[in-house]
């Protein structure tokens, strides 16, 4: 009975826990998830593609935006300082701290940037129906790597506790680019959930084996 | 069309059915492939340094996380006084202030958090190695809460810059960083390769050997069916 499997293109394999699974396409809206470990294998959304492109180009867009305006301002008793977003990534700047500074402008801003241009440098072909870019695959993997690290929600959480911290020594005021990031925000975690890494992966394939 | 994942009969994993595999684009290969031919990614059918590795960062996540406590993560300056604040510190401040809430959150962020998740990295590690009563399920979960939940910590971090930023009014008042930022970022970061090193299929290995082949059912799907 267990004469060796040598079709693997219809199959998939969880993750989560390696269950075998063939796969069938669930329909648009609807997830098919790992009846073992619960983790989900797919999910894909109708024209998601375009909805993933277009909010892309909106963070690059709110990205830009939100660095050149100020972030925060604030004041007491006569002095007066505004801090923008690069400001507040780069606050630490004594000697080993400036390796923190560093991080944190990666983490709240270089990162998030850099993986939607990632995203949209996989997708754009694959919307457009072109071929695939010479090296989506490694551009995608990238891209889904640095999904720990990118940051900018918890920041803005930060903003909010930063923010009733100071509210005791001085009166505050936000910038535009506060709520530049803040719907930045808000549009990285729709595009998060559009987004179905399984279907991605075999649009990059099949596109492939087409060209 | 379902959207249900069918089961390949009777076998229950990649392994079993002498394939392997991806665990970044979920192909699946022959074992013996090393790398996968639609990702790029290094296949491994158990990653068996994975444990190691947990280990290595974790020691490292704990060793920055105690001069993290130790030192002061803020020094505010105003006219009258100046004050460091560790995070512990700071938080019973803001209590004493009334702001309970906020209290909280840095206390959940900061403290409860790193160490809910060293205790509970440590525990997957041992248990993956040797018997366990702690279903398998129950220990996925706990790694996806954990998974998840890590890179809150960072917040207290980005509390201090920000306030470093912002609060530079001369002699009205000033807010600079502590050595404590940067160890307590260090265990966040360092925690966080802890838990990414770990393979989450070691956890269901050897589970469901003693009733094998048995039935399972497809999950349903979830979501709203479209139109
Ligand atoms: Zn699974
Ligand atoms: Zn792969």
């Amino acid at each position: 009975m267990t004469q060796k499997i040598t079709h693997t293109d219809d199959l998939i394999a969880c993750h989560g826990c390696d269950a075998l699974y063939r796969v069938q396409m669930p329909e648009h809206g609807q997830r098919a998830i790992c009846s073992r470990c619960h983790t989900v294998l797919v999910a894909p959304r109708r024209r998601a593609g375009m909805t993933i492109v277009m909010l892309s180009l909106g963070v690059v867009i709110l990205v830009f935006g939100a660095l050149w305006f100020p972030f925060l301002e604030i004041s007491r008793s006569g002095f007066h300082n505004s801090a923008t977003l690069i400001d507040s990534a780069l606050a630490f700047t004594d000697g080993p701290l400036l390796i923190l500074s560093l991080s944190v402008a990666a983490f709240i801003i270089l990162i998030p940037l850099m993986r939607v241009m990632l995203i949209l440098y996989v997708l754009w072909p694959v919307v457009f129906d072109r071929p695939p870019n010479k090296s989506a695959a490694t551009a995608f993997r990238l891209a889904e790597a640095l999904r720990p690290w990118s940051m900018a929600e918890i920041f803005a959480i930060g903003c909010a506790v930063a923010l009733v911290k100071v509210a005791d020594l001085a009166q505050i005021g936000f910038g535009p680019a506060f709520y530049m990031f803040a719907a930045l925000v808000v549009i990285i975690a729709v595009q998060d959930n559009q987004m179905c890494r399984w279907s991605i992966w075999q649009s990059l394939d099949e596109t492939d084996r087409q060209a | 069309m379902s959207g249900r994942p069918q089961p390949v009969e009777g076998r229950l994993t990649a392994r079993e059915a002498g394939l392997v595999g991806c665990r970044r684009c979920s192909k699946v290969w022959p074992l013996d492939t090393q790398l996968c031919g639609r990702c790029g990614a290094t296949l491994r059918s158990r990653d068996t340094t994975s444990i190691s590795r947990v280990w290595a960062w974790w020691v490292l996540g704990v060793a920055a996380y105690i001069p993290a406590n130790l030192y002061p993560m803020l020094r505010t300056q105003t006219l009258v006084e100046t004050q460091e604040a560790t995070i512990v510190g700071g938080a019973i401040e803001l209590m004493q202030h009334g702001s309970y809430g906020i209290a909280i959150v840095i206390l959940v962020a900061s403290v409860l958090i790193p160490v809910a998740k060293f205790l509970c990295i440590a525990f997957l590690a041992m248990s993956s190695q040797s018997a366990t009563p702690v279903s398998a399920s129950a220990r996925q979960q706990l790694y996806e809460i954990v998974e998840y939940v890590g890179r809150w910590s960072m917040i207290d971090v980005f509390v201090v810059a920000i306030l470093a930023s912002l609060v530079q009014l001369d002699y009205a008042a000033t807010v600079n960083p502590g050595p404590a930022s940067l160890s307590f970022a260090l265990s966040v970061i360092f925690t966080m390769l802890s838990a990414q090193a770990f393979d989450s299929r070691i956890i269901w290995d050897g589970i469901e050997r003693s009733t094998p082949h048995a039935p399972r059912d497809p999950q349903p799907t979830e979501g709203s069916p479209t139109p």
